[in-house]
């Protein structure tokens, strides 16, 4: 049988996010693949060349929806750096709490994805169910879901107060339960074991030469780790083991990520019990610079990388952002080398592709005398979106919900 | 190797980089070298300093030329920012992706967003703008607008 090209994407269902992939089949066996992206390009480098820099702060936070806190941080040290300011240290401490927060839904979200692409569904509930409380979590301290604007430039935007700090500490200690759990399944359930192992496999030499970062190096025996190679924030002060696995598959980026979510709830934890008395900021001056500066950062998929240019005005000169997705990405051709055409979601899923997600959210709106603004509760957002639709002609006030 | 041992290997290697590198913080080089000179350097980072990974390319505008920074690491987490520039009439250099198959990606990237020219890059698609932007239209120059676009509503028109 001839050799077929079949293209995947932008738009498929297997992708989440738009992205295109040419893939030369000989029968269900690929031979070759080529990855298209720039589906997404949004123009935020040239943006923040005309911003303050708080305002291109809150635009790189909006980099991604997952990892937010990662651009937003790393591009702030950076101009910290240049500026010469020295962050508090409780607000550094802040900053890493909700750095490792992030991590943690990040992998649990990731976990529940992987599980969904070979068919596990139940995984994707259960653990989907237990990243409600990092989420959780993550709202009692910033007050947001995604996008938690927690920094500010010198320092954190928000303190920790000791109720606060006992919820997570708690929340820590019922996701190490469940996380442990996940381990358990990861190691024992056969069917999890089989469809993931061998699959996705990418050789730690390989893992090398494509420049492979995060956990998906890592997975490959990549042992690098900016948190520890490069520490920043309040990383120097923190006990932590780097995990690494020689697996080369998917499997063991399973293993990575399930036992970097132990290392951080452990860090966490230490965030919170030596929490530092102080200030959590200082004044940052409207101008920076000149200078340069490079600020690296371990986000959830891998190292971030920023570049800052200060020219002394209001405005940065330059800013470059380098996102682990467009590291990690280039090796996905090889790992689907000689792979099979029912492994392409799984593998692509398993370099954990940034995409953006939106979550539940406590609607903010207008009072009827168009003055004040409020906050609603499920009920009243329902009544609020009965009222709306009958306006559009539909009658939903009949319909039961439990 | 730390910072300091790394700055004084290349000076001793390269004389003419004295005081041309400067060490601005723990773990962070940043060097400014003649484009000459610049595979050498790159090369002898690589294979005798660990400087093995490379992070990202960053292409700058500073105003008559155009700005190639390397960012190169190495495992125990210091930066080399290897910096050079090639006048903006004439934007061209050589790939580095045969040393580093990641760097094709980033040179794409300052190819469609400074207007660089890349020789010996690989044949593929053109990365991040898409297929029907327009000739002669670098987003990332200083003089390009954004508020005026890229004039790409004429284009569609037209074609």
């Amino acid at each position: 049988m001839g050799k077929v090209t079949i293209p995947i994407g932008p738009q498929h269902p297997a992708l989440k996010e738009p992205e295109s992939f040419a893939i030369t089949l000989d029968g269900e066996k690929i031979v070759h693949m080529n990855v298209n992206i720039g589906y997404n390009h949004r123009g935020i480098e040239k943006s923040c060349e005309g911003r303050t820099y708080t305002q291109a702060m809150y635009i790189l936070e909006r980099v991604c929806g997952i990892c937010s806190h990662t651009h937003a941080t790393c591009f702030i040290q950076g101009v910290e750096e240049i500026a010469g300011l020295e962050v508090p240290k409780r607000g550094l401490y802040i900053r890493t709490m909700i750095a490792e927060l992030e991590r943690m839904h990040s992998h649990l979200l990731w976990l529940g994805v992987a599980g969904h692409e070979v068919g596990f569904d139940t995984l994707l509930m259960y653990s989907w169910r237990d990243r409600e409380i990092v989420m959780d979590l993550l709202e009692l301290v910033s007050g947001n879901r995604v996008n938690y604007g927690m920094n500010v430039l010198g320092g954190a935007r928000r303190d920790i107060s000791p109720e606060q700090a006992k919820e997570i500490l708690k929340g820590m200690d019922l996701l190490e339960e469940r996380t442990k759990y996940y381990i358990q399944v990861a190691s024992e359930e056969v069917t999890l074991i089989k469809r993931l192992s061998k699959v996705g496999y990418l050789s730690h030499e390989d893992a090398l030469k494509l420049g492979t970062i995060g956990p998906t190096g890592r997975a490959s025996g990549v042992d690098t780790d900016t948190r520890r190679d490069d520490p920043y924030a309040a990383y120097p002060e923190l006990k932590f083991k780097v995990v690494t696995d020689n697996h080369n598959d998917v499997y063991g980026r399973v293993i990575v990520r399930l036992g970097e979510l132990i290392e951080s709830y452990n860090m966490v934890r230490q965030l919170v019990n030596n929490l530092p008395e102080g200030p959590i900021s200082v004044k940052a001056p409207r101008k920076i610079g000149p200078g340069e500066a490079v600020s690296r950062y371990e986000a959830p998929r891998g190292e971030d990388i920023h570049y800052i240019k200060a020219n002394g005005t209001e405005k940065p000169e330059r800013v470059k952002v380098r996102a682990p997705t467009l590291a990690n990405v280039q090796s996905v051709a090889k790992m689907l080398e000689n792979g099979y055409l029912a492994d392409v979601p799984i593998v692509i899923a398993a370099i954990d592709p940034c995409f953006s997600c939106t979550d539940r959210m406590i609607f903010s709106i207008k009072n009827p005398d168009g003055k004040a603004t409020g906050s609603m509760d499920w009920k009243a957002l329902r009544e609020y979106s009965i009222e709306w639709h009958k306006k559009q002609g539909v009658d939903f006030s009949k319909a039961k919900i439990r | 190797m730390n910072e300091e041992q790394v700055l004084k290997k290349l000076t001793e290697k390269f004389p003419f980089l004295n005081g041309n590198i400067r060490i601005a913080r723990a773990r962070r080089l940043f060097a400014e070298v003649p484009r000459a000179n610049f595979r050498e350097i790159m090369e002898y980072a690589h294979g005798e300093l660990g400087f093995t990974m490379l992070c990202t390319i960053t292409g700058v505008d500073d105003g008559g030329t155009i700005g190639f920074i390397y960012h190169f690491a190495a495992f125990n987490g210091v930066i080399l920012n290897v910096k050079y520039g090639v006048p903006k009439d004439k934007p061209v250099t050589r790939t580095v992706s045969d040393l580093f198959p990641s760097a094709e990606m980033y040179e794409r990237e300052i190819i469609d967003l400074l207007g660089a020219k890349i020789e010996g890059l690989k044949e593929g698609r053109r990365y991040p703008l898409p297929e029907d932007w327009p000739e002669c239209q670098y987003p990332l120059r200083k003089d390009w607008d954004p508020k005026k676009g890229a004039g790409k509503e004429e284009v569609n028109k037209n074609g």
